[in-house]
């Protein structure tokens, strides 16, 4: 099947404008903003279901109807802050096909009213924020942003943002923070960013894999859309393998793909034809899927399915862990990274992390006892459903998930 | 001389970007901008952003503090940042983490003798497929360095020392 996000990898040169625009680009933003009515762009994204790609799998088309229509003026925000340990999708959308989001991020911008909008991409991508800079003043030479669109009254720029390295700025309140030039800690919520978001305004925050999804919805309709993937989750996913496979890369396919088919028929199988032990379905954030049964190789990937193995899809962040790895070490690499990215704002999260990181290093380095297993998974249990944010329970999750599911690899390293 | 004088147009570019009520939004770009002089933020830069932001240098500081692409201390000239996170540690990063320190003499966290080289571990950089990798900080930005070996990075060290050589 011809790829709907990763075209540059039929499409040579796509990231070129006039290029784009042979292979039918940006046709759909001026459409829309000529002959459609904001809401109309909006309905036609509800319709098609399109579920955000960052992680949380909300519905697009309904986040972007949540937007306070009397306070103004209004902003988009794209999350380019990409960081969660095993993804880097929206790093080759925005290096192979670059205008295809940007467009998406037009369209949205238009769907809600936005007149001006931002692109925060962590500063680890320093070269794409230069190249989007160029592309944006491209976009307004040819007329496509600027002011009064196509003798419309609609005016719209774009305006890129470096990160400077912290995770937390993928949490879109913590972005917003960081983004308004104070420290990448979220806010408390509610009030949530459509009533109250950057500068105090009503603000839309979608991933970058999301608003590339856009442009070929408005272009071919909902119906065509939802052709692809699953009735609970339409349309095509960017998979990012990584771990140990043959073949680690990014995979565009249909949401409910197999774990089976990403791994062997794309992945290329795994290093040494050893077993596949454990699965981390959404990066570092992932609650450990264990293989103890070939057949849960065969669980469609879509947001619902993989719910039913206690794990979540977030973005797709597919890790392959085999049978040489003990989960020992797994989770003290997990902790490891959560303890350096707490921002500190809330104390189970910042201590939390902190207690944990002592004790997976101890049980890692040999010097555990099952007691400091059994406390492990006590800290880590107290920490869930008392954070600000995410990051505090995402960083328990392969704690809890490996210590309960597979017990036997911290007994193996522990004394009596 | 103040940031404001040395880069008029680029500090105007930069504040043009944002709102007026959203002015301090500018403080990270404007640290980028500071650091591009001697690879990291000294206190009369501080001062100088902290001002033409109406905020106070403490902020500043504070936005110095928290995010790990900026530096308040002088050390190598490039940043050698490996990631060791999970995905690349599955695929080798920390064997090559290991074998680079021994052939730079030098351990994570260190500066080489001659101040070329700051070696750093660091969290996920978006490469999970292309380890063992790193990035390269210098003062004009970052680049990537994908699918790397220890012999391909020392090439790259030894071109990066005689460039530093070159312009002494």
């Amino acid at each position: 099947m011809a790829h709907i996000l990763l075209r540059h990898r039929e499409i040579p040169n796509l990231n070129q404008l006039n290029v784009y625009k042979e292979n039918g680009g940006l046709e759909a933003f001026k459409n829309a903003v000529t002959r459609m009515k904001p809401n109309e762009v909006t309905d036609v994204v509800k319709n098609a279901n399109l579920r955000g790609r960052g992680g949380a799998g909300f519905p697009t088309g309904m986040k972007w109807s949540f937007i306070d229509n009397k306070n103004w003026p209004h902003y988009i925000v794209a999350n380019a802050d990409e960081s969660e340990p095993g993804t880097f999708k929206d790093r080759e959308i925005m290096e192979g096909n670059p205008f295809q989001f940007l467009e998406g991020l037009m369209l949205a911008s238009y769907a809600v009213g936005a007149n001006a909008s931002y692109i925060y991409l962590r500063g680890e991508f320093w070269d794409i924020g230069d190249s989007l800079d160029a592309q944006i003043a491209e976009l307004e030479a040819e007329g496509y942003l600027g002011e009064k669109l196509f003798g419309t009254d609609y005016s719209l720029r774009l305006y890129t943002h470096l990160g400077a390295g912290a995770y937390i700025c993928g949490e879109e309140t913590a972005l917003l923070e960081s983004l308004e030039g104070k420290r990448g800690q979220p806010r408390n919520r509610p009030p949530f960013p459509p009533a109250v978001g950057l500068y105090g305004k009503p603000t839309i925050i979608n991933n970058v894999e999301t608003f590339t999804n856009v442009p070929m919805i408005l272009a071919k309709g909902a119906d065509w859309y939802k052709t692809m993937g699953t009735a609970d989750s339409p349309g095509v996913k960017i998979f990012s393998l990584s771990g140990r496979v043959n073949k680690p890369g990014n995979y565009e396919l249909p949401l409910g793909t197999t774990f089976r088919e990403l791994i062997y028929t794309h992945g290329g199988g795994v290093i040494d034809d050893r077993k596949v032990k454990a699965i981390m379905p959404a990066g570092a954030s992932s609650s450990l899927i264990m293989v103890d049964d070939e057949k849960i190789l065969d669980t469609p990937m879509d947001y619902a399915t993989v719910r039913t193995l206690k794990a979540d899809l977030g973005s797709a962040s597919v890790i392959i862990i085999d049978e040489t790895v003990s989960l020992d070490w797994l989770i003290n690499k997990t902790v490891h990274f959560f303890k350096h990215e707490s921002c500190g704002k809330c104390t189970p999260c910042r201590e939390g992390t902190y207690w944990m990181s002592h004790l997976t290093e101890r049980i890692h380095g040999g010097h555990g006892t099952k007691a400091d297993v059994d406390l492990l998974l006590n800290v880590a249990k107290q920490i869930q459903g008392k954070c600000l944010c995410a990051l505090g329970e995402f960083s328990t999750m392969a704690v809890v998930t490996s210590i309960e599911r597979s017990r036997q690899d911290f007994d193996r390293v522990v004394q009596a | 001389m103040s940031l404001a004088n040395k880069y008029p147009k680029e500090v105007q570019q930069i504040l043009s970007k944002y709102p007026p009520e959203g002015k301090r939004s500018a403080v990270m770009p404007l640290l980028f901008l500071a650091q591009r002089e001697e690879g990291y933020v000294n206190k009369a830069a501080m001062q100088d952003i902290a001002e033409i932001l109406d905020i106070t240098e403490t902020d500043v500081a504070s936005i110095v503090g928290f995010y790990t692409l900026y530096h308040d201390k002088k050390e190598g000239k490039y940043h050698l940042q490996v990631c060791t996170d999970l995905p690349c540690a599955l695929r080798g990063a920390e064997k090559f983490m290991d074998d680079l320190c021994g052939s730079l003499g030098i351990k994570v966290g260190e500066t080489t003798s001659d101040g070329v080289i700051t070696l750093e571990a660091v969290t996920c950089l978006a490469a999970c497929d292309k380890a063992p990798m790193f990035q390269i900080q210098g003062r004009e930005g970052l680049k990537y360095h994908e699918n790397m070996t220890v012999d391909k990075t020392m090439e790259l060290v030894a071109t990066l020392k005689n460039a530093v050589g070159e312009s002494k």
